[in-house]
């Protein structure tokens, strides 16, 4: 029998099959269906009927927004400085930020809720600005790494050009440093924001009660709503696929799979 | 008071890095408005970091750098009136052409119908009409290039200054490039600064050319000058072919070097040691007979516009540029008008000598096989079992292609009446009593002349042995076109 190269990718053709394209089938039909099996859109105007899971939503976009957006105004100073300094360390700096990484985490979470319990006094107070720290504590390294990366590969003789030019540090910043590292951005934001819509693990275990995506979709199969559970499933692929989409134009082919390699 | 007539002055410039490292040293330059000026230099000669410090991207440890008259070695760069042309263009990937000319432009807030005016007429002196709405990406080398001067020369610049910017291009773009920019510097009668390894490029080009080795000036001339008289062996070396041999005056205007005696135009002391500098066309073939000196032709190349002849003349190499071609193996005589030999008194009184390798890779100086270990001075060399000769990256040496050099202090080399045990023998040629030694040259049999320090005194023309300890040698190897 003649061995070719396209027999190595059966095994993951099959999982793929498996245990992506099969479930995502399932996942259409009982969206799409009713109890009895029947052809319904019924689940789609609920979701968007519903004044729950549409407060949901926006809860969730708060949060993952929130997030996002104190990630980026730590990461992006942070990565900078490691970028362009001159330390002769810098492997060592890296490990700094990704350590918390390596340990697991739940344990994490967990230090962190003892911690702020120790602040507040009590986590009721300020569920909202729990369930940020804790995110953004999960997900910083994740918006430090790929900013780090592009603005590391930023050609040093760009800003020198750009000052030799005319441009004040601030303005050569501005003009020539911040618009080339925007790929790093994005692939940070993108790793930031869609898991932060989703993850109420971090939620629960600070003792925040509102639902967010992941929980909302939980509760429902939690109370046998296949249906409706699917379909917020798909509603949220749905978003993703958009935000995916929209930012796959700004970094283009210049950003391909830098950051996902490193992860 | 301020030199009108010199656009910048650098004064007792020194650039030390954080880590000690000694980039540029005591460097002292004037340069007249409108020049070409060119730093010429091996990389990591420090001609970079100068134009580092011009620019403003760099400060400099000591000195002042005076435009007109005024410090500016601490002003930021973006308040200097000096445009960079960057070694690897630099231009800005988010822009396109139009964008990155008006870059400067537009820092300085110029009106948006200047800025296109000034923009236009930038991009026609650099042939690239109608390139603005292009993007950096689809632009060729040479097409970058030429945005990057165009980006600096918009903002009118006093200086510009440029950091190889041909080095990525390739040959027959560079020769057009450099006509170019020798005739846009005509045009714009802007002071430009030019920074360049490439000998040939920095001839073509300049009005002066700086030559630096180590951080420190070698020579600041015009180029003819440069050529023709370089003023110590490392210039001699570095700018154009030429043969380089260690002598000695045996007369106030004759020297010997290479195993014979010539004439010279330079006028030093009898006993002087020099360092012979001759370039390749200034050697005339004749028959033996009538030359100063013979040897055998070992290699010849057609270059084109001549020949390069290279002849075995005793332990010395000479190399030939003539239109006349020779034979290989053939015998010829070899004569050197006087103003064709360019005298310099020798910084230091090192002796170099060739050394041969024998068959079992062993080194050998005049017949005596010498006690050291090949593989000392080829870092990482070994034999294989077939008895060939590998260096580090495990590829095979030809021995025929090795030049090996070892250096002697002349402190080191010991005079015997006892002939048995030295390496070799010769005849005291020259005898200079120097406050607490002699020196003294010593001409061997094999024609190449030897410098001795010794407390005693021995005779003019006594016939002496030299020891020569291994341990005390300092051996180079470079390898050779054969």
């Amino acid at each position: 029998m003649k061995f070719s190269r396209k027999a190595l990718g059966i095994p993951y053709a099959i999982f793929l099959v498996l245990f992506v394209a099969a479930p995502l089938l399932v996942l259409i039909y009982f969206a799409f269906t009713n109890s009895n099996g029947e052809f319904t859109v019924s689940n789609l105007l609920g979701f968007f009927t519903d004044p729950n899971t549409l407060g949901t939503l926006c809860y969730s976009f708060a949060i993952a927004f929130v997030t996002t957006v104190v990630c980026l105004l730590l990461a992006y100073p942070t990565a900078y400085f490691l970028a362009t300094s001159g330390l002769s360390n810098k492997g060592a700096m890296i490990m700094i930020f990704i350590m918390p990484m390596w340990i697991n985490f739940s344990l994490r979470i967990t230090a962190l809720k003892e911690i702020l319990s120790i602040i507040e006094g009590n986590l009721a107070f300020y569920p909202f600005l729990n369930s940020v720290i804790g995110m953004v504590y999960d997900f910083l390294p994740f918006m430090i790494l790929p900013i780090y990366n592009t603005v590391s590969k930023l050609d040093p003789s760009l800003t020198e050009a750009a000052r030799d030019l005319g441009a004040t540090e601030w303005n050569a910043f501005l003009k020539v440093t911040l618009p080339l590292s925007i790929p790093g951005i994005v692939s940070g934001v993108s790793m930031v924001f869609l898991p932060s819509m989703t993850n109420y693990v971090v939620l629960d275990m600070l003792y925040n009660s509102t639902y967010i995506m992941g929980s909302l979709i939980g509760s429902y199969f939690s109370a046998y709503n296949w249906h409706g559970g699917s379909m917020i499933a798909l509603i949220l692929l749905g978003i993703i696929c958009l935000f995916t989409l929209a930012t796959d134009d700004l970094t283009e082919e210049e950003n391909a799979g830098r950051g996902g390699a490193l992860l | 008071m301020a030199n009108n007539e010199n656009i910048i002055e650098l004064k007792h410039i020194t650039k030390r890095f954080e880590d000690g490292f000694v980039a540029v040293s005591d460097f002292n330059l004037e340069v007249k408005r409108g020049e070409f000026v060119t730093f010429l230099g091996p990389s990591g000669c420090g001609k970079t970091t100068t134009l580092r410090m011009i620019a403003g991207f760099d400060t400099p440890t000591e000195g002042e750098i005076l435009l007109n008259g005024e410090d500016i070695s601490q002003l930021a760069p973006h308040m200097r009136p000096i445009n960079t042309v960057f070694q690897r263009y630099a231009l800005f990937p988010h822009m396109n052409i139009y964008e990155n000319i008006a870059f400067g432009l537009k820092q300085k807030k110029t009106p948006k119908d200047i800025i296109t005016k000034k923009v236009k007429k930038v991009l026609e002196l650099v042939d690239l009409e109608g390139f603005e709405k292009r993007s950096v990406a689809t632009l060729s080398g040479g097409q970058q290039q030429r945005v990057a001067i165009a980006r600096a020369l918009v903002n009118e610049p006093e200086i510009l200054l440029l950091d190889e910017p041909l080095g990525a291009l390739d040959l027959k773009m560079r020769k057009e490039m450099q006509l170019e920019l020798k005739n846009m510097h005509k045009e714009l009668g802007i002071t430009f600064i030019y920074v360049t390894h490439d000998q040939e490029e920095a001839l073509t080009m300049s009005d002066k050319i700086v030559v630096m080795n180590a951080g420190e000036i070698q020579q600041i001339g015009t180029p003819e000058g440069i050529y023709n008289e370089p003023e110590n062996a490392f210039v001699a070396d570095f700018i154009g072919d030429s043969n380089i041999f260690n002598g000695i005056m045996t007369g106030p205007m004759k020297a010997r070097f290479a195993g014979g005696e010539f004439e010279t135009v330079d006028r030093f002391p009898k006993g002087t040691q020099i360092t012979a500098v001759v370039r390749p066309e200034d050697v005339i073939m004749t028959s033996p007979e009538e030359g100063i000196i013979k040897g055998q032709v070992v290699d010849v190349i057609f270059k084109g516009m001549h020949y390069e002849i290279t002849v075995e003349s005793g332990r010395y190499e000479m190399v030939i540029q003539s239109t006349r071609s020779a034979v290989v193996g053939e015998t010829i005589g070899m004569v050197v008008e006087p103003d064709g030999i360019h005298v310099i008194k020798a910084e230091d009184e090192t002796n170099y000598f060739n050394v041969d390798m024998n068959k079992d890779h062993r080194l050998e100086f005049n017949g005596t096989v010498l006690d050291t270990s090949l593989t000392k001075i080829i870092k990482g060399s070994r034999r294989d079992e077939e008895g060939h000769l590998l260096d580090g990256n495990g590829e095979i040496i030809d021995p025929d292609k090795l030049r090996i050099v070892a250096a002697i202090s002349p402190d080191d080399i010991q005079m015997t009446d006892d002939v048995e045990e030295s390496i070799i023998e010769g005849e005291i040629t020259s005898l200079i009593y120097e406050g607490d030694h002699y020196s003294y040259v010593v001409s061997t049999e094999i024609g190449q002349d030897f410098i001795v320090h010794d407390e005693y005194l021995w005779n003019m023309e006594d016939w002496v042995g030299l020891i020569i300890p291994v341990d005390k040698m300092k051996f180079t190897f470079r390898n050779i076109k054969k």
